[in-house]
């Protein structure tokens, strides 16, 4: 435990952690992609939320989901963290198949997430929302607990000393100990960030992390982002609307309408792909409603991931 | 006037993380527990006999509402079903403590040995039972523990060679220790302890491991799955928290410490009648967490001290109130019976207290302890 669980995010360098210490995760596929999903499709009652969705996200990269509203990002997320199951496809994750498995399974191999609608313990502090975070690394037991002094205690301060590191890493030091229901939308995000961090990921999931923030929030939560890459080397997938974020952040990107892969590129290519536009265009006035994810999709859903 | 003292005295100003996680991580908070304990330790010699076992009984019900906020107050698992665990700790502690011979099972046991094992067998009871919470989850998980404590009832009226049946019951837990009889006056270094004294003391002794034991677990790691559990529990998951095995837990130790309760407090009353156990004896406990304050455990313990005493109090009440009476049906022009205004008094206070103050008791100690850190400002 001990090492592993003080890592210096302040070093500038660092190589992708948790890998060390998590003997299980170290795959059985080498060189392949961190993260593969392959053809999944998931529909509720009809909708179909994902219409065979494929993607691979490398083990530096920051992949970008974007699309209309309803498009099914979010979906790609709860599929991917266990929540949804998927009627057909798979996902292999760091030499996992994920379908199946059960989300805390999921999280123990890695996984973070935050959510759209900020999903944090309200009644508790900023410090043990993070401290919640470290929940996969806890090797203590209840008995252990109740007893507390020894290895309880040992852990407990590790785990403190690593959720201070991220306190101050993410600037909330004044906030530690207010309960998290009463901080700025704003700070919540940023400890809905924290919260994800403290797992020590291998790969983080952000649904849309600076959704109703304003213009310097936004800034804050994209240098936070950056640093995450550049500092923790921790890949990520990125599901955002503010396409200026999108646009700055990701080395590569995914749009999707109802459901279906339009197109996967660099950032570039993306923003000036024809079906990109028409999705967007398409999605506001001209078609609003009628969910006919048919035919200007088709042929473009073609070029999928690379 | 007092600069010295607030400088020196800035609670929050820790050095270091291990002091600020320490269980009593302030000077004010380890003065006040040191102050509670040394008066709890001193009340047998300044009380009376007749409330020194009152104080009993409320030490072994805090027992019992301590475990019933780790599985309802912290891991929010709703059970209805607590008077159950109750009984099963009462009974096989009865059971094992009884003496051999009688007309129910008796295996003369020291008490020593059948606390503990009144609160495995309840624990065992609770692991058996804990699936149902992975199943369930709020309102109908309520009913399915109220399933529970109806089927209790019928097993416990009818297993008569245990219990011995409804409307007669047997003896209670009898409290020897190393061949000496608590529930008799004995002599220890030249100072008669009067049975009260003695199992008051033994209560508090319980109650205070146990309770240090519970706080243990409430910062732990595990606690803070209870709650996450209780406040979002596919949030909780997807961060990693196993759901089943916290609800396993929680349900697990929290009959464990029902089970003990039941023992101890039928040590100090020593009748047990198999109907006690019944839906009223959840619904005190959970008045017990609810006006004690939910996720607390000295709320847990405010909260039993407060409901065990209440019908001492009200019992003195007709004396001042004219339209009181203690008898139990009305006559003389009264207007209500003390155990009508009890009943009233455990409804009104619960309501009460949901709405003004859902932390309970403990939230009401905070917000004077706030007014008086925060004095003179009122801000
Ligand atoms: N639990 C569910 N039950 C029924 N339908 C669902 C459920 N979850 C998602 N859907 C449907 O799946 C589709 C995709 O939803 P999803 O939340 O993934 O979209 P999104 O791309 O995240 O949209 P937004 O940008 O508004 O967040 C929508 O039509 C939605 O109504
Ligand atoms: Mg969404």
């Amino acid at each position: 435990m001990g090492a592993s669980s003080h890592p210096q995010h302040t070093t500038s360098h660092a190589t992708p952690q948790s890998r060390g210490d998590q003997p299980a995760v170290g795959g059985d596929d080498e060189g392949a992609p961190l993260l593969t999903v392959a053809d999944v499709r998931l529909s509720f009652a009809g909708v179909r939320a994902l219409d065979g969705v494929s993607l691979t996200v490398g083990e530096h990269e920051l992949f970008a989901v974007i699309g209309p509203n309803g498009a099914g990002k979010t979906s790609i997320f709860n599929v991917l963290s266990g929540v949804y199951r998927p009627q057909q496809g798979q996902v292999r994750f760091a030499g996992h198949d994920l379908i199946g498995r059960e989300p805390y399974a999921i999280a123990a191999l890695g996984m973070a997430r935050t959510f759209q609608n900020i999903e944090l313990f309200e009644n508790l502090t900023v410090l043990d929302n993070l401290m919640l975070g470290r929940q996969r690394h806890v090797r203590y037991g209840w008995a252990q607990a109740m007893w507390w002094l020894g290895p309880a205690r040992r852990e407990e301060l590790a785990h403190r000393r690593h959720v201070e590191d991220l306190i101050d890493f993410l600037e909330i030091e004044a906030y530690r100990k207010h309960p998290v229901g009463l901080l700025p939308y704003g700070i919540q995000k940023r400890v809905e960030l924290g919260r994800a961090l403290a797992m020590e990921p291998r790969l983080l999931l952000l649904d849309e992390p600076v959704a109703g923030m304003n213009a310097e929030e936004t800034e804050d939560m994209a240098r936070f982002i950056l640093d995450v890459r550049d500092e923790l080397g921790i890949p990520m997938i990125l599901v955002e609307h503010d396409m200026r974020v999108v646009m700055d952040l990701a080395d590569r990107v995914l749009c999707l309408d109802f459901g279906q892969p339009l197109v996967t590129g660099t950032p570039e290519e993306v923003q000036q792909h024809p079906a990109v536009l028409e999705a967007y265009l398409g999605g506001g006035a001209t078609t609003p409603t009628a969910p006919t994810p048919t035919a200007p999709t088709s042929d473009a859903a073609e070029e999928g991931p690379r | 006037m007092k600069r010295g003292a607030t400088i020196s005295g800035r609670p929050e100003l820790r050095t270091s993380y291990r002091a600020d996680m320490a269980l009593l991580n302030s000077r004010p908070k380890r003065l006040g527990a040191g102050v509670i304990l040394a008066a709890a330790l001193a009340a047998p010699f300044l009380i009376t006999d007749a409330l020194l076992a009152i104080a009993a009984l409320a030490c072994a019900a805090a027992i019992g509402a301590i475990g019933l906020n780790l599985v309802s107050g912290y891991a929010g698992q709703v059970s209805l079903g607590h008077a159950f665990f109750i009984g099963a700790g009462a009974f096989t502690a009865a059971a094992l403590t009884g003496d051999p011979g009688e007309s129910v099972y008796g295996l003369g046991l020291q008490w020593i040995v059948a606390v503990p094992a009144a609160g495995l067998v309840a624990a065992v009871l609770g692991f058996l039972v804990s699936p149902i919470a992975s199943r369930f989850r709020g309102l109908y998980l309520a009913i399915a523990t109220l399933g529970l404590v109806f089927l209790g009832e019928h097993i416990l009226d009818n297993w008569r060679s245990l219990t011995g049946g409804a409307g007669a019951g047997r003896r209670g837990v009898i409290a020897e220790i190393g061949g000496v009889r608590l529930d008799q006056p004995t002599e220890v270094a030249g100072l008669v302890l009067t049975t009260s004294q003695q199992l008051y003391l033994l209560a508090l002794v319980l109650l205070v491991v146990l309770a240090v034991l519970a706080r243990n677990l409430a910062r732990s790691a595990v606690g803070r799955a209870f709650e996450a559990i209780r406040d979002r529990d596919i949030a909780a998951e997807v961060m990693g928290v196993r759901l089943g095995r916290h609800k396993m837990i929680a349900f697990t130790l929290s009959s464990f410490y029902a089970g003990v309760s039941g023992a101890v407090y039928y040590t100090v009353i020593n009748q047990i009648n198999p109907e006690s156990f019944n839906l009223l004896l959840s619904v005190q406990f959970i008045a017990m967490v609810l006006i004690g304050g939910i996720a607390t455990i000295s709320g847990s313990i405010m909260g039993a001290f407060f409901i065990t005493f209440l019908p001492r109090i009200t019992r003195e009440l007709p004396a001042i109130v004219p339209f009181l009476t203690a008898e139990p049906t009305l006559r003389d022009g009264a207007l209500l019976t003390v155990f009508q205004l009890e009943a009233i008094l455990y409804g009104v206070l619960i309501v009460g207290f949901l709405i003004l103050e859902p932390r309970g008791l403990y939230g009401l100690w905070v917000r004077v302890r706030n007014y008086w850190k925060g004095w003179p400002f009122t801000y």
